[in-house]
């Protein structure tokens, strides 16, 4: 099939406006939240499932790449289109079906963006648990791509934990549920292995998922720290005394400079470390709660604690929480996040080694973190414009995820693997893990069109990932 | 596998462009947070019709990587400068200059003819009020004859909306009658009065409002001589020759007035004349002094709120929601003072609707140059404030006024739109007839 002949086909099917092919349109949608870039050639946005099915089918006569995309919020580079061919919006598909609250259940097309999930609900005091930092901005399908987590991740778990079943538009254009509104179907559980397979295996086109009962008390809390080390240390002592926080969150000193420079939210700029403690539940629990988290952090030399008086105190507190990554370009044109985890014990001993990674290449490392679970967020701060400079990035990025697994940990919590951790992910994985999950990846996508060069490293091959772990295809970043 | 159809290109490197080469480009990390509150992106849900996008667009030219086509230029003109991604960039971008500078060089939208009009207008009617008041006086002579009836079938269809959405010319153009406009009571500030291109033409009545609620709060007010428009809407439409020349001015004849602040009752331009130190951050006579300016510079709300109402209200019985002028909330980051004032009246009810800081679709002439869009953004304002059920719209801008007029003329009868200082002068004054009929 020409170039021609697709692109008259696509029209035919979602309308001239919404198949973009002029450099002036396709252009944006090269990038997404993170550092790489690749041009697609064709952007569609479809309006509806038909559509959707239609563009597949079109897509699999012409033999081009798809890669889906939602709010283009990701930070691992899985909306960019790494080997060109159609972006594949589902921003258009952007409505909430239907709201079961005796049933706790809301069905939602792949669009709709996350926060305002929990805004059509919240008035009848129930919420959708998983909150990804962007989730004023990402997308439901987005985060069933990437399953992915937030701050309340320590509470509820991340997206997979909250997905009864999902509709799929397979490669041939085939629609069909996998899982459905109610947990423990029999059989394989398919919809589980559609939730992180980051537009590998086919498109979501409606995602069932569940509400969770809005507590009868939330209190959040702030501490202030003036060493970096009191405030890992008070992270394991809150955890060890048997407090299962709702979130428990760390910004360091070079955060707080981004998010006060960037949008104020009142963070003291001269504290090494901040934490962010949410507790939740009955009444009694939750002021029982708050002061023991007050004398542990107390105990450990914290310089202050503010208790959030009320709800837009509290608000302030996740606004500022929640924009650190954003923030970034307060500080440096480019951001480099990682994504590791460490088991929360050796919090204290990771910090010290990004400190030394940070002098060590000379780069200035900001950390905001999940810290109840040990998910870790450095943000390596550069200018993509000075040269040399991104390779000093990568190292230092790699020399992160080294440290992470050395202490016993893993090299994503969250953010997908997508482009960024494809060359990494042999430090997890064996060769036959890898070969398994890409057999399951085949039966899916025979034809290596969708989403192609994300997720495994290809080829497949460990010893080669080990000794260059930076082996990412040459003119992926910008 | 079959080999794809489609193939990478590489990107071909054109020409850069300097003066777009902006600091607030590489301030953006992409991060996607602006693309929710977009009105834009959320009617049209395209990348190319978002904050990120567009800022992704001129950076793009900038490094040569794409060319100032029409199609660049519709993105770029599609944008209704509402300024709310800057509310809620986590960086701090300021979208607006990134625009703005691309609009200057890009020049005025439209078509070839609407781009004479357009341009007729912000140099040769904006800048000199006199020609305006010409020009309105002329219009008032035509909606007062019966030439509407007979014209208005005849006019293209495009023109024939725009004639409808023309408000009234007010009866009298505002003009001070005395200078200073003595503070009624203790004397608390001095302060000079924006006049406006539009304000004494369309809304002679609000401005005298304002005076008369700033004098009964202690206010000696001034309209310094020689002031000009303020130059908005020649800076958001690519226009900046005559935009400096009108700034300088300002400074000058303000910054003579020797005054605590200046006041102004529409958004936009207080959005605008706090910004002079950006538009002249390259003029070495006037940076300095437009910093000065710039920082004396209040909205009327702002400044009321500030220095705290005294005298008696009377209770003005009424629901009212507020709708929040982009100009006011995203460009000036002036939120709570206006609720505040409207609280302060006893008996009103403020009903808060959804999306009150979302715009309404007038955005200057937006809704002349893109009629479509603006009709859409209308529609879904006119959800929001008949959901809340109130009988009253309060929005303390001239365009947002226009625009939410012309909606409930269309989508809600019975509705009533009020500037602030309309209710806050009608509160004074009721409870000045009040007092004044007990005796």
């Amino acid at each position: 099939m020409s170039r021609n002949a697709l692109i008259n086909e696509l029209r035919a099917v979602v309308g001239d406006h919404y198949v973009l092919v002029e450099k002036e349109d396709v252009i944006v949608y090269e990038q997404d939240g993170s550092i790489f870039q690749v041009m697609p050639e064709i952007v569609v946005v479809p309006g509806n499932v038909d559509e959707v099915a239609a563009v597949m089918k079109a897509a699999q006569r012409g033999g081009v790449p798809i890669v889906p995309r939602g709010s283009g919020t990701g930070l691992a580079g899985g909306a960019v289109p790494a080997e060109g061919g159609i972006v594949l919006s589902l921003a258009r598909l952007n409505r909430i079906l239907k709201i079961d609250l005796q049933n706790r259940i809301a069905i939602l097309e792949p669009g709709v963006i996350n926060l305002d999930v929990t805004k059509a609900v919240a008035k009848d005091g129930f919420f959708y648990a998983p909150d990804p930092s962007s989730q004023a901005a990402c997308s439901v399908g987005g985060n069933v791509a990437n399953n992915s987590g937030g701050p309340h991740t320590l509470a509820y778990g991340v997206t997979t934990n909250h997905v009864l079943g999902v509709e799929v538009v397979l490669d041939n254009g085939q629609v069909l549920w996998l899982g459905g509104e109610v947990s423990d179907t029999p059989g394989y559980d398919l919809c589980g292995i559609f939730v992180g397979s980051e537009g590998t295996m086919g498109v979501v086109t409606k995602v069932a998922v569940r509400l969770m009962q809005t507590r009868e008390s939330v209190r959040t809390l702030l501490a202030i720290f003036d060493e970096m080390d009191v405030a890992t240390r008070t992270v394991v002592d809150i955890t060890a005394a048997g407090i299962i926080p709702a979130a428990l969150e760390m910004m360091d000193r070079t955060t707080i400079e981004a998010v006060e420079t960037g949008s104020p939210v009142g963070f003291p700029r001269d504290a090494e470390a901040v934490l962010i403690v949410e507790v939740e539940g009955v009444l009694e629990q939750t002021d029982r709660s708050v002061n023991l988290v007050h004398a542990i952090c107390q105990r450990n030399g914290a310089r202050e604690v503010r208790v959030a008086k009320d709800d837009s105190e509290r608000q302030l507190l996740w606004k500022g929480r929640k924009g650190a990554f954003g923030a970034m370009g307060a500080l440096a044109p480019n951001y480099y996040v990682q994504d590791g985890v460490v088991p929360r014990s050796k919090l204290p001993e990771i910090m010290r080694r990004i400190a030394e990674i940070s002098k060590r290449y000379n780069l200035r490392i900001a950390n905001v973190f999940h810290a109840g679970d040990g998910n870790l967020h450095p943000n390596i701060l550069f200018d993509m414009r000075i040269p040399g400079e991104l390779d000093r990035v990568i190292e230092a990025g790699a020399a992160t995820l080294r440290a992470c697994t050395e202490l016993g940990g893993s090299i994503t919590g969250e953010h997908g693997v997508g482009i960024e951790k494809k060359a990494y992910i042999g430090l997890l994985f064996t060769e036959q893990d890898l070969e398994a999950m890409s057999r399951i990846r085949k039966v899916f996508d025979p034809d290596n069109r969708f989403n192609p060069a994300k997720l495994f490293p290809t080829p497949i091959s460990c010893g080669e990932m080990r000794r260059q772990p930076a082996n990412i295809p040459a003119g992926l970043w910008i | 596998m079959s080999e794809p159809a489609l193939h990478k290109q590489a990107q071909p490197h054109g020409s850069k462009i300097a003066t777009l080469d902006l600091p607030e480009l590489y301030q953006c990390v992409h991060c996607g947070l602006c693309l929710n509150q977009c009105p834009t992106y959320r009617a049209l849900r395209l990348e190319t019709e978002s904050p990120r996008g567009r800022i992704h667009l001129v950076k793009a030219a900038a490094d040569g990587r794409i060319e100032l086509t029409e199609r660049f230029k519709d993105h770029l003109y599609l944008c209704l400068l509402c300024r709310a991604c800057e509310s809620a960039c986590p960086s701090g971008v300021q979208y607006g200059h990134i625009a703005e500078t691309a609009r200057e060089i890009l020049g005025p939208p439209g078509s070839k003819l609407a781009r004479v009009v357009l341009n007729f207008v912000l140099t040769q009617l904006l800048p000199y009020p006199q020609r305006l008041r010409w020009a309105a006086a002329l219009l008032r002579f035509y909606q007062q004859s019966g030439l509407p009836r007979v014209l208005r079938p005849l006019l293209p269809e495009r023109l024939q909306k725009m004639e409808s959405m023309l408000p009234p010319i007010s009866q009298h153009f505002f003009s001070p009658d005395a200078d200073p406009l003595p503070a009624i009571g203790a004397r608390r500030a001095k302060v000079a009065m924006l006049n406006g291109c539009v304000m004494p033409l369309f809304f002679s009545e609000v401005n005298a409002a304002t005076v008369r609620v700033l004098r009964r709060n202690g206010c000696d007010v001034v309209f310094p001589r020689n002031q000009i428009c303020c130059g908005a809407l020649n800076v958001h439409n690519g226009e900046s020759e005559a935009a400096k020349k009108m700034a300088r001015r300002n400074i000058d004849v303000f910054l003579d007035a020797g005054v605590d602040a200046i006041i102004v009752n529409a958004a936009g331009c207080g959005a605008a004349m706090k910004e002079y130190d950006h538009l002249l951050r390259n003029d070495p006579a006037y940076a300095e002094k437009a910093k000065r300016f710039s920082a004396l510079v209040k909205d009327a709300t702002e400044f009321l709120a500030g220095l705290g109402l005294v005298g008696r209200l009377a209770p003005l019985k009424i629901s009212a929601t507020y709708q929040d002028p982009c100009h006011l909330a995203h460009g000036q980051r002036v939120r709570n003072q206006p609720r505040n004032l409207l609280k302060a009246i006893p008996e009103l009810q403020l009903k808060e609707m959804d999306g009150s800081d979302r715009c309404c679709g007038s955005a200057g002439i937006y809704n002349i140059t893109h009629p479509g869009m603006s009709q859409h953004l209308l529609k879904e304002k006119m959800q929001s404030v008949a959901a809340t059920q109130a009988e009253v719209v309060i929005a303390p801008n001239p365009g947002c006024i226009l625009q939410l007029r012309y909606g409930s003329q269309q989508y809600g009868p019975g509705l009533k739109v009020y500037h602030l200082m309309d209710l806050l002068d009608r509160a004074y004054s009721e409870a000045e007839s009040s007092s004044s009929n007990a005796v």
